[in-house]
C-alpha cells in the first residue's frame, strides 16, 4: 500500500518539475535569435575567425622557436668557437702557421706600434688548412720527448689529486652529514670559507709547508695540498644531507653497521654526484698553472698547461697540436660521462 | 552492577538501587579524598608538575650502581657516535689541518713581523703598509669591480639561457652540450686563439678594419677594452655550468602552480616574478656563490693572456704573485690575512641573508 503511494507521489514530483521546465520561457540568445541560413553564415564565418587565429598562433610561436633556436645556435656557436678552430689549426702545417699568426705575436711582444704599423696585413683566420698534414703531431709525438715528459707529468700530477681528494671527501662529508653538531658546523663553515679562498691567499702558507716538510720542488707539494682541498666536501656534504634519514633509520634497524650503511647506502645514493665531482676535479686540476708554477722550481717537472701558457714564436708551429693533445683527455671524459656530470650538478643546487 | 542492566529490573527494586548507590558515592568521595599520595606518575602535558609528582627512590647502594650504569651506557654511545664520526673526518681534518690551518697561523703570526727572518713584533705596521700601498688598493678595486659586473651577468645570461632552453627548443640536450664545453677545455690550449682574435693584429681588429675604414685599432688586451674581453672570457666558461643548475631549478617548480596562474590570467612576466623567481631563489644564491669562486679563478686567464703587469687588469692575484717573486713576505702575508678577512665577512654575510631569506620563504 505505502510502496504504491510512493510510487504515485514521486510520478507526480517528477510531473510538476517537467511542467515547470516546459513552462519557463527560454531565454532569447544571439544564436536562436538567427535564421538558420543566417546561423550557418555566422558559424562558417567563427571557424575561419578561429583557423586564422590558429595560424597566427602558430607562426608567431615558429618565429619566436626561430629566433630562440637562433640565439642558442649563436651562443654554443660562439662558445665552440675557439675550440674547434684551435683543432683545425693543429692540422696545418708549421710555415703555415707561423706566415698567418706571426703578425699577431710580434704585436704581442714589447716593440708593438712600431711593427704594427710597418706590418699592417690582418692574420689570416683559416677554418680549412691549404694542405692538411700531421706533420705536427708527428713531431710533437715522436721527435720531441721533452712533450711526451710534461704531458706524463700533467697525468702523475691529476690523477692522485683527483682519488685522493675523492676518497677524503666521501669520508668527512659522510662524517658532516650525519653527525651534525654545533662544532662541527662550525668546522664545516671553515671548510666552505677554505674552499672560497683564492689560490693566492693559500699560495704563501701552502709554499711554507712545502718549505718545513721538505717537499717543495717534488710533486708532493702539490699532491698533498690538492688531496685535503675542500671543495669536494663542501659539494659531497650538500648531496649527502639530502638522503632521506628514514633509509638510514631503516638499515640501523636491520641492524647495519656505520660502515656498511656508509657504503651501501650513501655511496651508491651520491654515485652520481661522486662522477660529477670526479670530472670536476679533474678538469679543475688538469688545467693548474698557479701550483705548478709556484711550487715546482724544475722546469721539467712541470706539467703542460704551464709549457703551453708559455709558449712563444719560435714554438708556435706545433702549439696548436700540443693545446688539440691537451683537450683530448677532459674532452673525452665530458662526452663519457656528460650524463652524470649533468645529473650531478643538477642536484647540488636545488634544495 | 553494571549499568546496563537496571533496565530489565522490576521498579520495585528501584529505590533499594539508588540507596545503594548514593552510600557508595559518599565512600567514593571519601575514598578520594584521603586516597594515598601516588608516588610514581609520569605527568601528562597539561598537568602542573608539582614535586611531589617526582618519585622518590630509596637512596639504596643498588638504585645508585643502576643510575651509575645507565649514565655510562649513555656517554658510551655518545663517545661512540662520536667517534665513529671523527673517524671518518680524520683523514680530512688532519689533512686540513696540516695544509691550511696552520700555515694561516703561521701566516697570521709573521704578519706581525718585520721580516720571517728578523721576528721582531712590529704591530700592525704591516696592514698599515698594505693598506696605503697604491698597488693594493688599485687591485682590490679591480677584482671587486670585476666580481661585482661579472657574478650578476652570469647569474643572469645563464638564467635566461636556461629559460631559452626550456621553452621548448628542439635540440635541448644538444645546446646543453654545447654550452657546458668550454668549461673542459683546458685554459692554456685555448688562449693561444684569444690572443689570435684580441691582440692589437688580431682577427678582430682586422675585420673591423676591413668593414669599415675609419675604425681606429683598439688594443684589447692592453687598453680599458681588456675588461671587456676577461668579462666575455669569465661569461664563455662559466655559462655552461650555471646554466645547467638552473635547468634543473627551473624543472623541479611544480608545473600545477604554474598551470594554475595562467587560468588565473597571470602573464609570463607575472608568472616569472612572482612563481618562478621564488622557487629559483636558492638555486640564484648558489649559483652567485659558485660564480663568486670562479671570478677568483680567472686570475689564471688574466695571467696567460696579458702577464705579470696587466695595465687596467691588476687583480689582487697579480699583487699577490708579484709580492711573492719579489720575496716581500710580511706584506704578502699581510695582504692574504686582509683578503682572508674580507672574504670571511662576504660569504658570511651571504650566508646569513640566505637563512633569513630561506625563513621568510618558510614561514
Amino acid at each position: 500500500m505505502d510502496e504504491i503511494k510512493r510510487i504515485e507521489r514521486r510520478k507526480q514530483a517528477t510531473l510538476a518539475r517537467r511542467h515547470i521546465f516546459t513552462e519557463t520561457v527560454k531565454p532569447e540568445t544571439f544564436i536562436t535569435s538567427l535564421s538558420e541560413e543566417a546561423r550557418e553564415n555566422f558559424f562558417a564565418g567563427e571557424k575561419k575567425r578561429i583557423e586564422t587565429n590558429l595560424k597566427k598562433r602558430k607562426i608567431k610561436k615558429g618565429i619566436l622557436t626561430g629566433i630562440g633556436v637562433f640565439v642558442a645556435v649563436l651562443v654554443s656557436a660562439l662558445a665552440l668557437v675557439p675550440i674547434f678552430f684551435t683543432f683545425l689549426n693543429s692540422f696545418m702545417s708549421s710555415e703555415e702557421i707561423i706566415s698567418n699568426y706571426q703578425v699577431v705575436f710580434q704585436s704581442m711582444s714589447g716593440h708593438a706600434t712600431q711593427g704594427a704599423t710597418y706590418m699592417s696585413r690582418m692574420p689570416v683566420l683559416k677554418l680549412i688548412p691549404e694542405q692538411v698534414t700531421i706533420k705536427q703531431y708527428t713531431t710533437l709525438l715522436f721527435m720531441n720527448p721533452e712533450y711526451l715528459f710534461k704531458y706524463w707529468n700533467s697525468i702523475i700530477l691529476t690523477l692522485p689529486i683527483v682519488g685522493g681528494q675523492m676518497i677524503v671527501a666521501c669520508l668527512a662529508s659522510y662524517s658532516f652529514a650525519r653527525y651534525r653538531r654545533k662544532r662541527r658546523e662550525v668546522l664545516f663553515f671553515s671548510y666552505i670559507i677554505l674552499m672560497l679562498m683564492p689560490f693566492q691567499v693559500t699560495l704563501v702558507p701552502n709554499y711554507m709547508i712545502a718549505d718545513t716538510l721538505g717537499i717543495l720542488d717534488t710533486i708532493w707539494a702539490i699532491i698533498l695540498p690538492g688531496i685535503f682541498s675542500t671543495f669536494a666536501i663542501f659539494l659531497l656534504t650538500k648531496y649527502m644531507r639530502q638522503i632521506p634519514s628514514g633509509y638510514i633509520e631503516a638499515a640501523t634497524l636491520d641492524g647495519a653497521s656505520e660502515w656498511q650503511i656508509f657504503t651501501n647506502i650513501a655511496l651508491p645514493l651520491c654515485k652520481n654526484a661522486i662522477f660529477a665531482l670526479t670530472i670536476l676535479l679533474f678538469i679543475d686540476y688538469w688545467n693548474m698553472v698557479e701550483q705548478p708554477l709556484v711550487l715546482l722550481i724544475d722546469t721539467a717537472k712541470q706539467p703542460l698547461s704551464v709549457f703551453l701558457s708559455q709558449i712563444n714564436e719560435p714554438e708556435l708551429g706545433i702549439a696548436f697540436a700540443a693545446s688539440s693533445v691537451y683537450m683530448i683527455p677532459p674532452l673525452l671524459i665530458f662526452f663519457w660521462g656528460e650524463d652524470y656530470l649533468v645529473e650531478g650538478i643538477s642536484r647540488s643546487g636545488i634544495k | 552492577m553494571r549499568p546496563g542492566s537496571e533496565i530489565a529490573q522490576p521498579k520495585t527494586q528501584k529505590v533499594t538501587r539508588s540507596a545503594v548507590r548514593t552510600v557508595s558515592k559518599e565512600e567514593a568521595e571519601l575514598k578520594l579524598i584521603n586516597r594515598p599520595k601516588p608516588k610514581n606518575v609520569t605527568p601528562l602535558a597539561s598537568t602542573k608538575l608539582t614535586p611531589d609528582d617526582i618519585p622518590e627512590f630509596e637512596d639504596t647502594p643498588e638504585r645508585r650502581a643502576t643510575l651509575e650504569l645507565r649514565k655510562k651506557r649513555h656517554w658510551k654511545r655518545r663517545m661512540r657516535e662520536w667517534g665513529i664520526f671523527t673517524g671518518y673526518l680524520t683523514p680530512s681534518f688532519v689533512g686540513v689541518l696540516l695544509f691550511f690551518f696552520l700555515p694561516l697561523i703561521m701566516l697570521f703570526v709573521t704578519s706581525f713581523q718585520a721580516s720571517p727572518t728578523n721576528a721582531k713584533f712590529v704591530g700592525l705596521r704591516n696592514y698599515e703598509r698594505v693598506i696605503t700601498n697604491p698597488a693594493f688598493i688599485e687591485a682590490s678595486k679591480n677584482t671587486l669591480i670585476f666580481a661585482l659586473i661579472s657574478v650578476p651577468l652570469a647569474v643572469i645570461l645563464a638564467l635566461f639561457i636556461a629559460m631559452l632552453l626550456n621553452s621548448g627548443l628542439p635540440g635541448k640536450s644538444l645546446f646543453r652540450s654545447f654550452l657546458l664545453n668550454p668549461m673542459m677545455v683546458p685554459v692554456a690550449s685555448v688562449v693561444l686563439i684569444w690572443q689570435v682574435f684580441f691582440s692589437y693584429n688580431g682577427v678582430i681588429n682586422g675585420i673591423a678594419e676591413h668593414l669599415s675604414d675609419s675604425f681606429q685599432k683598439i688594443d684589447w688586451l692592453k687598453s680599458e677594452y681588456a675588461f671587456v674581453v676577461v668579462v666575455l672570457l669569465f661569461l664563455w666558461k662559466n655559462l655552461g655550468y650555471n646554466m645547467v643548475l638552473f635547468l634543473a631549478a627551473l624543472n623541479s617548480i611544480p608545473h600545477e602552480i604554474l598551470e594554475s596562474a595562467e587560468m588565473d590570467g597571470a602573464g609570463p612576466v607575472k608568472r616569472f616574478f612572482a612563481i618562478k623567481l621564488h622557487y629559483l631563489s636558492p638555486t640564484i644564491f648558489f649559483v652567485g656563490i659558485m660564480s663568486l669562486i670562479n671570478s677568483f679563478k680567472i686570475f689564471r686567464e688574466v695571467y696567460l693572456l696579458t702577464g705579470d703587469y696587466p695595465n687596467k687588469l691588476y687583480f689582487l692575484q697579480h699583487f699577490m704573485n708579484n709580492k711573492f717573486t719579489q720575496l716581500d713576505y710580511s706584506m704578502l702575508s699581510s695582504g692574504a690575512i686582509v683578503m682572508c678577512i674580507v672574504m670571511i665577512i662576504i660569504v658570511g654575510g651571504l650566508f646569513f641573508a640566505e637563512s633569513k631569506f630561506d625563513k621568510d620563504v618558510e614561514g
